[in-house]
């Protein structure tokens, strides 16, 4: 065997903090061998983000690495900061999570890349910004020259992910370090990238570390696994091993956890830790199987739009009109979960937030139990409100840091039931809190006490107080981890059979919106381009745009990974102040046509679904 | 132990029990707040047990320097009056301007600054343009306008101070303001059904508590010294009443013959104003739950 890249022997990696030293790294061993890829997966706090920056020698100041890790055999740990800088960068280079602040906003993307160019290669201004103009082509930038002298906000964050590969490229490094690389972006656009990263690997030869907590992104891009928990090595070994012969629990809990898009689907998602017991016990007494009866009509929802004013600099420049909805409509039944899918910017959150009439609507009607909430004065919607709650994306933000858990959660009694005294109060309340596994005990905690599974079920304690008839999910797992991720949906799916409520659940991520929808809508810049039942759309998409985002995501299996069609979308999403005419897809559509640039496509019904494409009949 | 018992064995916290449980952990926060609440009370009480008035001459000890002997504490100034009840009665002046002064602003600038963020748009920019015009007006001018109209009173004193400070308050709240009503847990209010009122009274101002506790221990000092520099002008407190800045002003002109004049008045405003400093950063900790130690 070659000798290795990168070979890290007990790796240690402590901090000290007020709370006295935490480790955060525990005795970690592996190798990197040339040309190799190797993924590194786990949780938030597993420390797999540490082990980069140990061997970067970029820990915070309270930091300390012990240990040996060895480049091509030299030693960088205990390098000192100036020795390292000749390797950093250089030799080993490094990839963050979000392109947008690992960019200098102040520096144009020449300059950038110039400095690190100048710096190890020793290279002139003019030869430097040359190779720069290269490096942009070799990750498939095009007008290259253009953006040069453009600046980070201008590019859109895939093009800011491809300037940063191009940048940690340039030198020619010998090791890659990504962390959680395409974390940021969306589906479509994380499909690129990952495609761009083999390729560059191939072309270069450049050892990869990936580090990321997406097994299917694992699965489809690496040799190697490494699986983390709690800052030590629970599986070492080929992605094949780990992904078919898993030898730890933890992986194979991991593993189930991942709703997947290519499989039938589990009745209830397996969770790393089982959520406690009294309350299985109470579910299994409930539990009916999930279908959906005819059920009376919940929400109608009619052409909705929904239009924001965006300033223009200048004094007398007028506001241009950004259209964040366009004309969508759809209908919910009792007991029914609609699923939103759709990348960043189409308009997702807004239709949420018109549903909720918590954002003016520019046209169309909302009808929840056969009344138009516009038409309601401001009394009866507050009323309303009891029957329609909100659970939002990210749990902390949501729930007001000055409050304690029994505030935020007896606030809607505040609101409902001033009249309530203080001992019925607190029943309510910790009953809702039990309902969602939580206990006496946090009703005095902060929610900063509480990690994101948890704040997310006070988010959900809070929408249950009145027993709503639709709850509005934004994005309610996104934030969290895969094992958490797993118990929250369980949690959401039960709730539904116990109270027949409705859910309209807005997500990025196909499986999990397979997972737990009825029917599907997947929306792009504003319109709704195809709405379908559950098996419809997940087996015979119908529109170009849903093809691709199914095709993009990434399924945690290494063989049908690397067997499939790896065509993914090109280009960005278009501009939603300046959509395109016609279909707003047609920019990016393998398929468009004359027509689609000049008729805007309505939706349809083409076999079993609504389609808006003029040629849904010809694809398949 | 079934929900009812259990929910009856726990009580809901208060802020103001929590936040002082805090400040008690934060030595520096402590001791200061305790040397400004005996300073409070000394400026209060002191004076009585003095046996000088604090307009009377001593006319037999005019510019002496502190004794016990003599129980002129502090010395005497050129008038021969009492130095030691004079710091007293200048202290309740200078606390009182400090605290009427703050309080006017904080009021002011809370109201002003959280409506103007939260309403947005087109009240908002009608708002923040009337505090620009009224920051554009000379400060001199404006008390000295007041003094002509009204004549010359304490209480005017502490309005006119007041009513300029809550311009700087508003702007700070105002932004805190915007951005806060961006946040997730406002939305989750108003899906609620929680009225606007409500939000700002229960979700918006707590939130601001913290910023504005810092800024307000840095405006009492600021306050306090505004207060002597327009009794140095002569539109502050007159003769024979005073403040410690007024003190001050005194003490530094007779510097080199009766330093005794400029150091005690001095040694309790510095002392004040170290003591608002450190109130003012543990509050900030205290009134923030992230911060508490659990």
């Amino acid at each position: 065997m070659a000798d290795a890249v990168l070979e890290v022997q007990s790796l240690n990696v402590r901090f000290t903090t007020p709370d006295g030293p935490v480790q955060a790294v525990r005795n970690l061993e592996f190798r990197v061998n040339p040309g190799e890829t190797l993924g590194i997966v786990g949780e938030s706090g597993s420390g797999k983000s540490q082990t980069a920056l140990a061997i970067m020698g970029l820990l915070a100041a309270n930091g300390r690495a012990d240990g040996s890790a060895r480049f091509k055999g030299d030693e960088l740990i205990g390098l000192s900061d100036g020795d390292m800088n000749r390797v950093r960068g250089a030799q080993i280079s490094m990839v963050f999570q979000d392109p947008m602040t690992s960019l200098n906003p102040y520096l144009t993307v020449g300059n950038q890349m110039r400095h690190v160019l100048q710096r190890h290669l020793g290279l002139s201004r003019g030869e430097a910004l040359r190779h720069a103009r290269t490096m942009l082509e070799m990750v498939r930038i095009s007008e290259a020259e253009r953006r040069l002298a453009m600046y980070p906000h201008e590019l859109s964050g895939g093009m800011r992910q491809r300037v940063m590969i191009a940048m940690a490229l340039s030198c020619r490094p010998g090791l890659l370090i990504a962390d959680e690389p395409t974390t940021a972006l969306d589906v479509t656009v994380q499909a690129q990238i990952l495609k761009l990263m083999r390729e560059l690997k191939s072309e270069f030869n450049t050892s990869i570390l990936l580090i990321t907590h997406d097994m299917g992104v694992v699965a489809g891009n690496a040799d190697s696994v490494l699986v983390m928990r709690d800052g030590e090595c629970r599986e070492y070994g080929s992605v094949d091993k780990v992904f078919y012969k898993p030898a730890d629990d933890y992986t194979r809990a991991l593993l189930a956890a991942v709703p997947r898009l290519d499989e039938a689907m589990p009745e209830r998602l397996a969770t790393v830790s089982a959520p406690p017991t009294e309350l299985g016990a109470e579910i299994a007494a409930v539990e009916k199987p999930r279908t959906n009866h005819a059920a009376r009509q919940l929400l109608t929802v009619d052409g909705l739009g929904v239009r924001f004013r965006v300033a223009q600099p200048g004094l007398f420049a007028r506001a241009q009109s950004l259209v964040a909805v366009d004309d969508v409509s759809f209908e919910l039944a009792a007991g029914e979960t609609l699923g939103v899918v759709g990348e960043s910017g189409c308009g997702k959150s807004s239709l949420a937030r018109a549903v909720l009439q918590l954002i003016p609507t520019a046209s169309g009607r909302v009808c929840l139990l056969g009344r138009d909430l516009e038409q309601l004065a401001r009394r009866e919607l507050k009323n309303m409100r009891r029957d329609m709650q909100v659970i939002f994306q990210d749990p902390q933000a949501s729930l007001d840091p000055r409050m304690t858990v029994a505030q935020i959660v007896g606030e809607p009694l505040n609101t409902f039931r001033p009249d309530l005294g203080q001992p019925e109060r607190n029943e309510r309340i910790l009953s809702v809190l039990l309902r969602v596994g939580l206990a006496a005990e946090h009703l005095n905690r902060y929610p900063h006490e509480f990690s994101g599974g948890q704040a997310q079920r006070i988010g959900i304690a809070r929408a249950l107080m009145f027993d709503p008839q639709l709850i509005v999910c934004d994005e309610p797992v996104s934030a969290l981890d895969v094992s958490i991720q797993a118990q929250i949906i369980n949690l959401l799916m039960d709730l539904q059979v116990e109270r027949g409520l409705s859910l309209i659940f807005i997500a990025h991520d196909l499986a999990v919106v397979r997972h737990i929808s009825h029917r599907v809508m997947v929306m792009y810049l504003g319109r709704a381009v195809e709405v379908a039942d559950r098996q419809s759309l997940y087996e015979h998409p119908r529109h170009p745009y849903t093809l691709a985002l199914i095709n993009a995501v990434p399924i945690p299996d290494p063989v049908v990974e690397r067997s499939r069609q790896q065509q993914p979308l090109s280009g960005d999403l278009p501009s939603p102040l300046e959509p395109p005419s016609g279909c707003g897809f047609r920019t990016r559509c393998p398929h468009a046509i004359q027509r689609c640039a000049d008729e805007r496509p309505l939706l349809r019904p083409v076999g079993k679904s609504l389609v808006a494409c003029h040629r849904a009949e010809e694809i398949e | 132990m079934n929900a009812a018992t259990k929910t009856s064995t726990i009580r809901g916290r208060a802020l103001s029990t929590d936040v002082w449980e805090t400040l008690k952990k934060n030595r520096a926060a402590f001791v200061a707040t305790l040397l400004l609440a005996v300073m409070s009370v000394m400026v209060v009480v002191a004076p009585i047990l003095s046996p000088y008035a604090f307009d009377a001459t001593d006319f037999d000890r005019i510019s002496v320097g502190p004794s016990l002997s003599t129980l002129h504490l502090f010395g005497t100034d050129a008038l021969g009056r009492d130095l030691f009840v004079r710091t007293m009665y200048g202290g309740r002046i200078s606390l009182m301007v400090g605290l009427v002064a703050t309080a006017v602003s904080l009021v002011i600038g809370i109201a002003w600054g959280a409506t103007a963020g939260f309403i947005g748009g087109r009240s908002d920019h009608v708002m923040m343009r009337i505090v620009d015009v009224l920051y554009a007006m000379p400060f001199m001018f404006f008390v000295i306008l007041l003094m002509v109209f009204f004549g010359r009173s304490i209480v005017l004193i502490f309005v006119a101070i007041g009513a300029i400070n809550w311009l700087d308050m508003a702007r700070i709240v105002r932004g805190q303001t915007l951005s806060l009503k961006e946040k997730e847990f406002v939305e989750a209010a108003r899906a609620g059904g929680v009225s606007n009122v409500k939000i700002v009274l229960h979700h918006i101002v707590p939130n601001l508590l913290g910023v504005v506790a810092v800024y307000v221990t840095l405006t009492i000092p600021q306050v306090i010294l505004v207060e002597s520099f327009l009794s140095f002008l002569g539109l502050g407190v007159q003769e024979p009443m005073t403040s410690w800045g007024a003190l001050v002003n005194e003490g530094a002109q007779e510097m080199e013959t009766a330093p005794w004049m400029l150091i005690f008045p001095g040694a309790f405003l510095a002392t004040t104003l170290f003591c608002l400093n450190f109130i003012g950063d543990g509050l900030r900790d205290a009134l923030d739950p992230r911060d508490r130690s659990n």
